[in-house]
């Protein structure tokens, strides 16, 4: 026997159609669908470039190329070997990293584990304050003040250039601190109370508890920390073209003028190249080569965060 | 059911408990059938306060506990017994903001001195909480932990470990995969493993703030067994909410109650009394001891 599909009269009332709720849910659709859109057009406009590029410049010379000298304006020539690029990019970012990683994990690790609750609410804005000074300041702040007062009078005069990976470093090294603080921050404040009484109910030291127990169960988040702080390095641009310099330099020197990939792109955007030449085509390369870098970098953050990502009830 | 809930078991090795809640417990008509002796002290608490700022939460606490006896600390919600457990091994000094007021004595030696490192007080008095707490690392890792960190060299750690599941009866279960994360146990075994983990470090004391209210009939059953085993070696504190577990561990039976003081704002853990855990159960010395015994109050 067919059940009557008609709901008895209990006093609810009838499903209706709500045709407001459909037009509200297709316009977020279409929002979703936008991001998505702009990102596969990013990424056939570069590649599209790039391919014209490589059409001139083989894809080997390129990647394998220890000399970046455009040749500018009107002339097709020069040579397009990417690796000082790559290795400017690669410096600033080690570099960085040198200075935020330490900074930025011990800053998380006080915060967490050891600052009480009103130094925590003085040192946080202000840690969200450093990340939103524009890059550009901090760029300037290093061409200024870093390498004048600091690099030079210690590391003397003579061997530390005006324009120096080191200087541009340190900029970005703090453009990044507070990123790995507040990140690794909030995952360590994430592990649970339990796991912290746990290790000092069998007579763990604070350093103990802090190092052994919270940070390997916040590791999947300090990882991410790290990833995003590196990713923010590569493609920092406005920092590292006013303090770094841009002198395409395969070299290992953090005193000496280097160039990264993003200072590149700045500098040439900025510069005369005319559209199909081969130097604004390179612009494409070199910005497929980083989105290349990030992208990578970020589905190793994935892999990483997931390898790490402890369960803790 | 009959007017009393209460089951009081007086031979408390016996593991195969069938008395049912109905059938009301043999009261010892002499004093002293159930022998509790009268170890030496381990604690000598006396006008015992603690506060979190300016609010009290347990006041004038002056009680002692005995060696290699298990001693529960019972009473209602809110009376103060997980605060008062957590002063006898310096827990709650961790907690910003508190203060310890009174003293506590532990082999004559004053808990709370200047000169007292309360990293050793942890190291001796150990704990084991409500919820099993095991770190997200293998059953190896989890009882090695405390060792570690404490210096401890054993001439052989697998040893030490085996020694301490042993301890705890978890070793026949979990032998073949002490490399597995600590996670693949079931809560039970996970609470025994945070008692082999206490066990590892050699600790004197073992305070155990309401194991058993995260775990199944089955599993709080062999946890008391094995508190029972344990107090050979050790001196055991137990907090709970569940009466019968009480008495049917516990040689003594520390009883605490909430005062509200005349604003009826603040509740403040008192003891009531403490006694032998038989004379607790049968014939209280206090009206309200009896009274939240008998399932009046609380």
């Amino acid at each position: 026997m067919a059940i009557p599909l008609q709901a008895p009269d209990i006093g609810i009332a009838r499903r209706r159609s709500r045709p407001g709720e459909r037009v509200i849910v297709g316009l977020l659709a279409l929002c979703g669908l936008l991001s998505v859109l702009v990102t596969v057009g990013i990424v056939l406009v570069l590649a599209g470039e790039a391919a014209r590029f490589f059409a001139k410049v083989p894809i080997v010379d390129f990647l394998t190329g220890t000399r970046w000298a455009p040749s500018g304006g009107r002339v097709d020539a020069g040579e397009f070997g990417v690796l000082p690029l790559i290795n400017g990019s690669l410096m600033i970012a080690a570099g960085s990293l040198l200075v935020g990683l330490p900074l930025g994990l011990a800053t998380a690790v006080y915060l967490s584990e050891y600052a009480p609750a009103r130094v925590r609410g003085i040192v946080k804005p202000v840690l969200e304050i450093l990340a939103g000074i524009p890059t550009v300041v901090v760029g300037f702040f290093a061409l200024n003040f870093i390498t004048p007062s600091l690099l030079r009078p210690v590391f003397g005069e003579g061997r530390v250039f005006i324009f120096n990976a080191a200087a541009g470093a340190i900029a970005v090294g703090l453009m990044i601190l507070p990123v790995i603080a507040s990140i690794s921050e909030d995952a360590m404040r994430a592990v649970p109370n339990a796991l912290r009484e746990a290790a000092f109910g069998m007579g763990a030291s604070r350093r103990v508890v802090a190092l052994r127990v919270v940070m390997p169960a916040a590791l999947s988040g300090i990882t991410a920390s790290v990833i995003l702080g590196v990713s923010r390095a590569v493609g920092e641009t406005m920092a590292v073209t006013i303090a770094a310099g841009n002198t395409p330099r395969l070299t290992t020197n953090f005193f000496e003028s280097i160039q990264t990939l993003t200072a590149y792109i700045a500098q040439t955007v900025s510069g005369e190249a005319a559209a199909g030449s081969t130097r604004y085509q390179s612009l494409f390369a070199v910005g497929a080569t980083l989105f290349v870098i990030t992208l990578g970098m970020n589905l190793l953050s994935i892999r990483l965060v997931r390898r790490f990502r402890q369960a803790y009830q | 059911m009959s007017q009393n809930p209460l089951t009081l078991n007086h031979d408390v090795n016996d593991a195969t408990r069938s008395a049912g809640p109905t059938r009301r417990p043999e009261v010892p008509t002499s004093p002293d059938i159930a022998v509790v002796p009268d170890t030496d002290p381990v604690f000598q608490i006396s006008d015992l306060s603690f506060f979190y700022g300016a609010f009290r939460a347990i006041r004038d606490v002056s009680m002692d506990v005995r060696g290699n006896q298990i001693t529960a600390v019972i009473g209602p919600s809110g009376c103060g017994k997980s605060t008062f457990i957590r002063c006898l091994n310096r827990m709650n000094e961790l907690i910003p903001g508190t203060r310890v007021a009174g003293r506590i004595d532990y082999h004559g030696q004053d808990l709370y001195a200047d000169d007292v490192d309360p990293i050793e007080v942890r190291r001796r008095i150990g704990m084991v909480f409500q919820k099993p707490n095991p770190f997200p690392k293998s059953i190896y890792d989890n009882v090695a932990f405390g060792p570690k960190v404490n210096g401890l060299k054993p001439a052989s750690m697998d040893d030490l470990v085996e020694e301490s599941l042993r301890r705890a009866a978890l070793w026949d279960e979990v032998k073949d995969k002490v490399k597995k994360s600590a996670f693949s146990l079931s809560g039970g075994q996970q609470q025994r493993l945070c008692i082999a983990r206490c066990i590892a470090v050699k600790p004197e004391v073992i305070l155990m703030d309401e194991p058993c209210s995260a775990l199944d009939p089955l599993a709080t059953n062999r946890i008391e067994e094995l508190m029972i085993e344990l107090k050979q070696d050790y001196t055991i504190v137990i907090v709970t909410h569940n009466m019968q577990q009480a008495a049917r561990v516990s040689d003594r039976t520390a009883f605490f109650t909430a005062e509200v003081s005349d604003e009826g704002r603040e509740r403040t853990g008192v003891l009531v009394e403490l006694d032998r855990t038989e004379k607790i159960f049968t014939a209280p010395g206090d009206r309200r001891t009896e009274d939240y015994i008998t399932g009046r109050f609380g």
